[in-house]
């Protein structure tokens, strides 16, 4: 009789419950949820503080999912320490849990570096879970000011959120631009721009010197005076629990595309992970949610003894502040490393189509994401360019720009 | 199960598929009184160059990355048919990123819609296909 554990009890750890169950519909899983709560959607904090949600709706799954499942939840537990050759995993209160196959779907963490003053901060939060949200939600009023600490996507959802419930919102960040892990610079004053007419204020290329109490003194001289402060500054994998044990680690969780860690019988995905990103045929933390749950799904089918290969992994987002919409995908090589840009600009829209070798690598779309769907599929596809019509498709996204044979196989087969 | 196909050769991109499912979607008993000098939001469309035209709409595939993308858990697949739960939907567009037929679209407010086949509105049966003046939609078994 096998047992599976999971360690941690997001959409990763969905996914992989999922891929477990397509085979193996008989065998305990358990899982270990350090937070008390059954798994959420948790990239919808932002929208639940923005009243779009709410927490019944923030539910991934429904009510009776683990019982149909048949999996045994452990919830506000912490898994300590793993223990490869006994294959044992050890929890917090000294619970030790035996696995026969183990899955680390571990997630990230807030990181905070030091900051001078911080601990004189009476009201700071993260922001990245349910409990986060909702211990700020419970420090803020219609007459608090905010700052936010991080021009990144966590910071700016939290500022959209928060924008029509607070009496204002500063955003500062180091970068020279917003958004700078997905946009470009022009791309960026583009979005800026669109922030500062819908309210929010930022001081970029600025960073804290020092916190006084409900004051930030800044680099460039500046002050700002706040009533509550959030730290989106950046996260970090949680990769502890394997590096402890030998295992490899990067930035994040080395791990195959069969979700195999270097550590036999130990699997990992999701936001812990670094895999390969074939946009750039490198190994990347590509911390959201669609490769959290196929990541997880490939490491479930895997454990289960099913042969599953996930290797289309890219980074891409798609993302809205106050009716503006942004999708980026893929890898954006600059002309001295071979590649290409091509841009259409329109009223309200901009388009960036990254290209190198003959291939699609990346793209930023901003204002018209319509049928987005087919750029992404030729960075995840690996389409030659020149097996197509990209003319036709920098100016829009159509499959007339495929075979016939292809779009006989869309439109005409079961795919 | 029976899925909705189409052939391009014989699409005479009249777009009426547009109309006949904004209509059977849009709760009224009046195809006028429904559609008349509004914008329409169907859940199938028209693609067209100067050779070939073809109507796209939800192909319910057989592993569908819409499901395992959605970040409100909104998308659910139930004997072979792909549904969005539009209380859950907020809108962030994620489907429209990874779907790589470019087969869904907001409504007007900006939640997700796509062909379900009609099979919960008061048509019954896919309206683009009962409408279509030439049979390039067609829905019927196919094998996988």
């Amino acid at each position: 009789m096998a047992q599976y554990v999971i360690i941690g009890n997001g959409v990763a750890a969905i996914g992989c419950i999922e891929g477990i169950r397509k085979t193996d519909t008989q065998n305990t899983i358990i899982v270990i949820s350090e937070e008390p709560h059954p798994v959420y959607c948790r990239p919808l904090i932002s929208y639940y503080l923005e009243g779009k949600t709410d927490l019944e709706r923030m539910a991934y799954r429904s009510k009776d999912y683990y019982k149909e499942m048949n999996c045994e939840v452990i919830y506000g537990k912490k898994a300590v320490h793993i223990d490869a050759s006994a294959k044992q995993v050890v929890l917090d209160d000294d619970t030790v849990i035996s696995y026969d196959k183990l899955c680390l779907a571990t997630g990230s963490y807030s990181f905070v570096p030091p900051m001078k003053g911080l601990d004189t901060v009476e009201h700071k939060y993260s922001f990245m879970t349910l409990d986060d949200t909702l211990a700020l939600e419970s420090a803020i009023t219609k007459d608090s000011k905010i700052l936010i600490v991080g021009a990144g996507l966590i910071g700016l959802k939290c500022a959209e959120g928060l924008k029509d419930r607070v009496a204002g919102i500063t955003v500062c960040d180091l970068a020279n631009r917003v958004l700078s892990s997905i946009l470009d610079f022009d791309c960026a004053a583009m979005v800026q721009r669109h922030l500062e007419e819908n309210g929010i204020s930022f001081l970029l290329e600025d960073s804290v010197a020092s916190f006084d109490k409900n004051t930030a003194y800044m680099k460039s001289g500046k002050t700002v005076d706040f009533d509550v402060l959030v730290l989106a500054v950046g996260v970090r994998a949680n990769t502890a629990l394997l590096s402890e044990t030998g295992g490899e680690v990067n930035r994040g969780i080395l791990i195959n595309t069969k979700m195999e860690t270097s550590v036999s019988d130990i699997y990992a995905a999701g936001d812990c992970t670094e895999g390969e990103d074939i946009s750039c045929n490198d190994k990347r933390v590509l911390a959201l949610l669609p490769n959290a749950y196929m990541q997880g799904n490939c490491a479930g089918i895997n454990m289960a003894g099913g042969s599953c290969v996930f290797g289309k992994a890219i980074p891409m987002n798609s993302i809205g502040f106050f009716g503006l919409h942004i999708m980026t995908a893929g890898s954006y090589y600059p002309s001295d490393e071979g590649g290409e840009l091509y841009e259409e600009q329109s009223q309200g829209v901009l388009k960036r189509f990254f290209t190198r070798n003959g291939y699609l690598t990346g793209f930023i779309l901003i204002g018209d994401t319509s049928r987005a769907g087919i750029y992404t599929s030729l960075i995840r596809e690996r389409i030659p360019l020149d097996s197509i019509d990209f003319e036709t498709l920098k100016k829009t996204a159509t499959s007339t720009v495929f075979s016939s044979e292809k779009r006989k196989h869309f439109f005409g087969g079961v795919v | 199960m029976k899925r909705i196909y189409v052939n391009e050769e014989w699409c005479l991109g009249c777009h009426l598929c547009e109309y006949n499912c904004a209509f059977a979607n849009s709760g009224k008993k009046d195809m006028i009184t429904a559609l008349k000098g509004k914008p329409i939001y169907p859940r199938i469309h028209i693609e067209e160059n100067d050779k070939i035209c073809y109507a796209v709409s939800c192909r319910h595939c057989m592993d569908p990355i819409c499901i395992k993308s959605c970040i409100a858990g909104a998308i659910s697949k139930t004997d072979g048919v792909v549904h969005i739960d539009q209380y859950k939907c907020v809108g962030c567009l994620t489907c429209v990123l990874v779907c790589p037929y470019g087969a869904l679209a907001p409504n007007e407010n900006g939640i997700m819609q796509k062909c379900e086949l009609c099979l919960e509105n008061t048509c019954g049966e896919p309206a683009c296909v009962k409408g279509c003046p030439n049979n390039a939609i067609v829905y019927e078994e196919r094998s996988e």
